[in-house]
């Protein structure tokens, strides 16, 4: 028997390209912490550039394939959407700087925060359920560790140990799930599960097991209660990086697994997400509207943008990829715009209210505006890209002819208009004798928002990223 | 010509003005982008009749594609006709006024401008589109510009009505979206299976000698409504009309001539170009309450007018009560009945405009609106309150004014229909010019007329040349409606004659 030797050809570097890459920063870093004492600015200036350098390279040397035995596939796709999560980590780290630069375990964050990013990038590329569980888990620890990163705080560590204590759960019933379904397929393969799916009842079960871990990860209602804790206490890069990266990965993974895998249990996931769309949406919305705390508001509203995308999910799937996947990297833009204002707002004066940003306009007309568009972003306004993002997700669910979801989910546009309209309303508004006074916006924080900026403006009208994204998802 | 420079020459103005500091750089740049893109309209205009004069009998001229979403069959496709060219004018009209009566606004002058030329691109992308996704996008376009206008620079209750304002627009536009995806979906090219966002594809698949399986019966019904009401929203449709009372009295000035003069007309334009030109069958089966909405939107309108004691409500009620003829015409379906509610939409527009300037000026020297507290101001303003008495004698439908061209073409194409529920609908609305009569002459007449209120008003400034200027441009297009409307009818002949051929070209 001819055992092949995976490593040390160029195919394995072709197709792993995106994986190495982090992990050649990680160990990178390892010698920065072994090495000398350097300024924070230092640190955190190279670590930002080898993230820079680490996006760019994604877009090169791109190789499609299969390794380890057709447990890790990638595509084109695949590629793209690893592209994706790379360029949001770079807004994050660069919005995270001014947090950073006054902590003592800056480089151990970045450890920390690059290897979940390689748990995704495991994930999305799964092809088997082993290698899928075992990205999710590289993705959910050390998440909870850097929950807990503003070590004074008590509030951090209460995020963090609901963190792990819900996510734990969760992935115990995801891991049941993928067992049961093992002993019922014999198969740990996507491949093998598909053919061997029978709609029998333990498959069944096992397949509801799998959903909820899978709702957990996503914040669906009623999956959701541990999201507005978590985002509140955690510090805010990794508030901003929960809700658009960690969901991101798992939108992506959802997508391939929910129709490629157990596409003939269609008919019992469908009503399902119809359903959890509903509630997530009109949950997330009647408890966005009650919160004053800009955090708690953010999480609240990401779980009514996740009903969003499950109305999405309900269509026919060659339509709803396309949209799905445009949508999360509109979704990026928007809410990273919205969260690098509190960052920054956040670090240097700990306000984090909307009362306290209450005439905002006045002294930070800036911020106050790149809040606003991210805020109209998220609400589906044009000319920014969520418009066009919510009008194509719920033309996916219209094309199925799924028009009492897509009426629904158009009314609470409504509803949701309203709670971002108030917080635009305080910034533009309202007077504040103590309004948050004229903050020093630094380069990266800054280079953050204006990415930021750019890519709700310009996402929307470049028509061909839509096309391109379609391009790829069809070859599928 | 290009019709994208409609959309590009605001749209430069609008970045321009960020680039200006201070009021007088800003207000300099907006006039002059304004008066530029009034031009252009008045150039757009020649270059039309030359055109049609030439025989050119294509239902939409000057046409420019760009595809823009591929896949989905959307692109960035423009057009005009005669009705689309009315309202293009009325809309430049009424932005160069609505920039001249503010002038001195001093408070944030720099956002100001720019949200109000803005608002405006979302207007002329509006009235070119021929794509439905570019219209729908254009509409949303000025939700929030017109919610930041009026919460920022406006007064009484400004953030209510702004918050409410934004969130029955977007109820609005969430309904119209709906509708949008029935047309979407439902219209599947014949031979290619596709659909298609074009309304031009659309309607010659729709019309009855296009070929093509058109809409559904059923589907139909299902989506006009979606269309009809969300379009209403915007044309203050019977029950939906609340937002435009507190929405127009609490703008700023230039915000409520806007807003009244051509928001408003947004939504009757997609009502005649999208659900009914689209949707015949549909408009046909449901013209019946849609008349009855509107004859109840003109009698309730006015008859709420009558108790209102604040200028602004009354032009706002007004409002409603005059919009109500334009939906009655829609409901009619009939040629003449159609070019009546087009041309009340283009006299409206000016008109509601004039008064809201009107009452403008009267604010910024008197600080009040309301009618007890005026009186016997002609007087101190001459100029103000010969405009303000132009403007109500339009209102209420003089000979001479637009109001009166628009309402008799109105009147006689409801007659058309035999019908004795649309005859009592329309002897209804007819009978709603006495109210309208009585609370015009009663505001107008007690404000600028008789004794003098309140002493101190007696020594004040009349109209500056910005405030005459405005005036004067707005009263120029009533009265050219007014006393010579033939070339309005000409220029809305195909146009209408296009839609009726859609609606009356079915079997029944």
């Amino acid at each position: 028997m001819v055992i092949k030797i995976y490593c040390m050809n160029y195919e394995f570097f072709a197709l792993l390209q995106q994986e190495l890459s982090i992990v050649l920063i990680i160990v990178l870093l390892l010698f920065i912490k072994l090495g000398p004492e350097r300024t924070s600015e230092r640190i955190l200036g190279t670590v930002n550039l080898l993230l820079l350098v680490n996006c760019i390279a994604g877009f090169f040397m791109q190789a499609e394939g299969s390794l380890f035995g057709q447990m890790f596939y990638t595509d084109r796709l695949v590629i793209f959407e690893k592209n994706i999560l790379n360029v949001a980590t770079l807004i994050v780290s660069l919005q995270a700087y001014n947090w950073l630069k006054g902590h003592a375990h800056a480089l151990e964050f970045y450890m920390l925060l690059l290897s979940t990013l390689l748990g995704m990038f495991f994930m999305i590329s799964a092809n088997n359920l082993l290698i899928f569980y075992l990205g999710l888990e590289l993705s959910t620890i050390p998440l909870a560790a850097i929950a807990n990163f503003d070590l004074g705080k008590r509030q951090s560590s209460e995020a963090a140990f609901k963190f792990i204590i819900s996510a734990a759960f969760s992935s115990g019933l995801l891991l049941m799930g993928i067992s049961l379904l093992y002993g019922t397929t014999g198969s740990l393969d996507f491949e093998g599960i598909r053919l061997g799916l029978d709609r029998s009842t333990l498959q069944l079960f096992a397949f509801i097991l799998i959903l909820s871990g899978f709702f957990f990860k996503i914040s669906t209602v009623p999956f959701h209660l541990w999201t507005a804790d978590v985002y509140e206490g955690s510090p805010v890069p990794v508030t901003s990086y929960l809700s658009v990266v960690s969901k991101g990965a798992i939108y992506f993974v959802f997508l391939y697994v929910l129709y490629k895998v157990f596409g003939r249990l269609e008919y019992i996931f469908h009503p399902i997400l119809e359903l959890l769309a509903i509630l997530s949406m009109v949950v997330g919305n009647l408890f966005a509207l009650r919160q004053q705390n800009l955090k708690r508001f953010l999480a609240f509203s990401s779980i009514a943008q996740g009903g969003f995308i499950l109305v999405g999910l309900t269509g026919s799937y060659d339509v709803f990829s396309t949209s799905v996947i445009y949508f999360i990297l509109v979704y990026v833009f928007s809410n990273l715009g919205a969260f690098g204002v509190v960052a920054l707002i956040s670090a240097q004066t700990g306000k984090e209210t909307i009362d306290d940003y209450k005439g905002l306009y006045s002294t930070n007309p800036m911020l106050a505006w790149i809040l606003a568009i991210s805020l109209f972003s998220l609400a589906g306004i044009p000319p920014t890209a969520g418009f066009f993002g919510k009008f194509f997700l719920l033309m996916a669910g219209a094309k199925a002819g799924m028009y009492a979801l897509v009426i629904i989910a158009a009314l609470n546009m409504v509803i949701a208009l309203y709670y971002y309209l108030r917080v635009v309303k305080a910034i533009f508004m309202d007077a504040n004798a103590q309004a948050i006074e004229k903050l020093p916006v630094p380069m990266q924080p800054r280079l953050a928002l204006l990415l930021c900026g750019a890519g709700i403006i310009v996402t929307g009208f470049v028509g061909w990223i839509y096309d391109y994204i379609y391009l790829l998802s069809i070859d599928l | 010509m290009n019709l994208l420079l409609l959309v590009l020459v605001p749209t430069l103005t609008a970045i321009a003005i960020l680039f200006g500091k201070g009021l007088k750089q800003v207000r300099a740049i907006a006039l002059v982008g304004s008066v530029a893109q009034l031009i252009l309209c008045f150039a757009l205009l020649v270059l039309y009749w030359q055109e049609r004069a030439a025989g050119n009998t294509a239902p939409m001229l000057f046409e420019f594609f760009y595809p823009w979403f591929d896949f989905l069959r959307i692109s960035f496709h423009g057009a005009v006709d005669g009705i689309s060219i009315a309202m293009i004018l009325l809309t430049a009209f009424v932005v160069v006024a609505g920039v001249l009566v503010s002038w001195e606004m001093n408070n944030k002058s720099k956002e100001f401008f720019f949200l109000l030329i803005f608002l405006s691109v979302g207007a002329y992308g509006f009235f070119i589109s021929v794509d439905l996704f570019m219209l729908f996008f254009f509409l949303e376009l000025s939700v929030i510009p017109k919610f930041l206008l009026i919460g920022i620079w406006g007064s009484g209750k400004k953030e209510y009505s702004a918050m409410k304002l934004a969130l029955m627009l977007m109820a609005g536009s969430a309904f119209v979206m709906v509708g949008l995806f029935g047309l979407y979906f439902n219209v599947a090219f014949s031979g290619e299976g596709l659909s298609t966002m074009d309304i031009l594809r659309i309607s010659e698949i729709t019309s009855a000698d296009g070929g093509g399986a058109g809409i559904p019966l059923d589907e139909q019904l299902f989506f006009f409504p979606f269309l009809f009401v969300g379009f209403g929203i915007f044309t203050a449709l019977f029950p939906f009309h609340t937002w435009v009372p507190d929405g127009h009295s609490s703008a700023p000035t230039a915000a409520s001539m806007f807003l009244a003069g051509i928001s408003m007309k947004l939504g009757g334009y997609g009502c005649l170009r999208v659900a009914t030109y689209l949707m015949p069958e549909a408009a046909r089966e449901y013209s019946g309450i849609i008349i009855l909405l509107a004859t109840i939107a003109i009698i309730y309108g006015a008859f709420a007018t009558l108790m209102q004691k604040d200028l602004k409500y009354i032009n706002a009620y007004s409002s409603v009560s005059h919009c109500g003829f334009v939906l009655l015409g829609i409901g009619m379906l009939t040629q003449t009945a159609i070019t009546g509610a087009v041309i009340q939409m283009v006299s409206h527009g000016l008109m509601t405009a004039l008064f809201f300037a009107a009452i403008g000026m009267i604010y910024d020297r008197t600080h009040t609106r309301m009618v007890a507290q005026l009186g016997g101001l002609m007087k101190a303003m001459p100029f103000i309150c010969t405009v303000f008495v132009i403007a109500g004698l339009c209102s209420l439908g003089l000979p001479g004014f637009s109001g009166f061209v628009a309402e008799i073409t109105v009147f006689m194409g409801s007659w058309q229909q035999p019908d004795t529920w649309y005859r009592i609908a329309t002897i209804l609305a007819c009978s709603s010019l006495v109210i309208t009569t009585v609370y015009v002459l009663r505001a107008v007449g007690q404000s600028v007329m008789g004794p003098v209120a309140t002493p101190q008003f007696a020594g004040l400034g009349d109209a500056r040349w910005n405030e005459r200027s405005a005036a004067v441009l707005l009263i120029a297009g009533i009265v050219a409606i007014g006393i010579a409307p033939f070339w309005l009818y000409d220029l809305l002949e195909p146009g209408t004659q296009l839609i009726m051929k859609q609606v009356s070209g079915l079997t029944n």
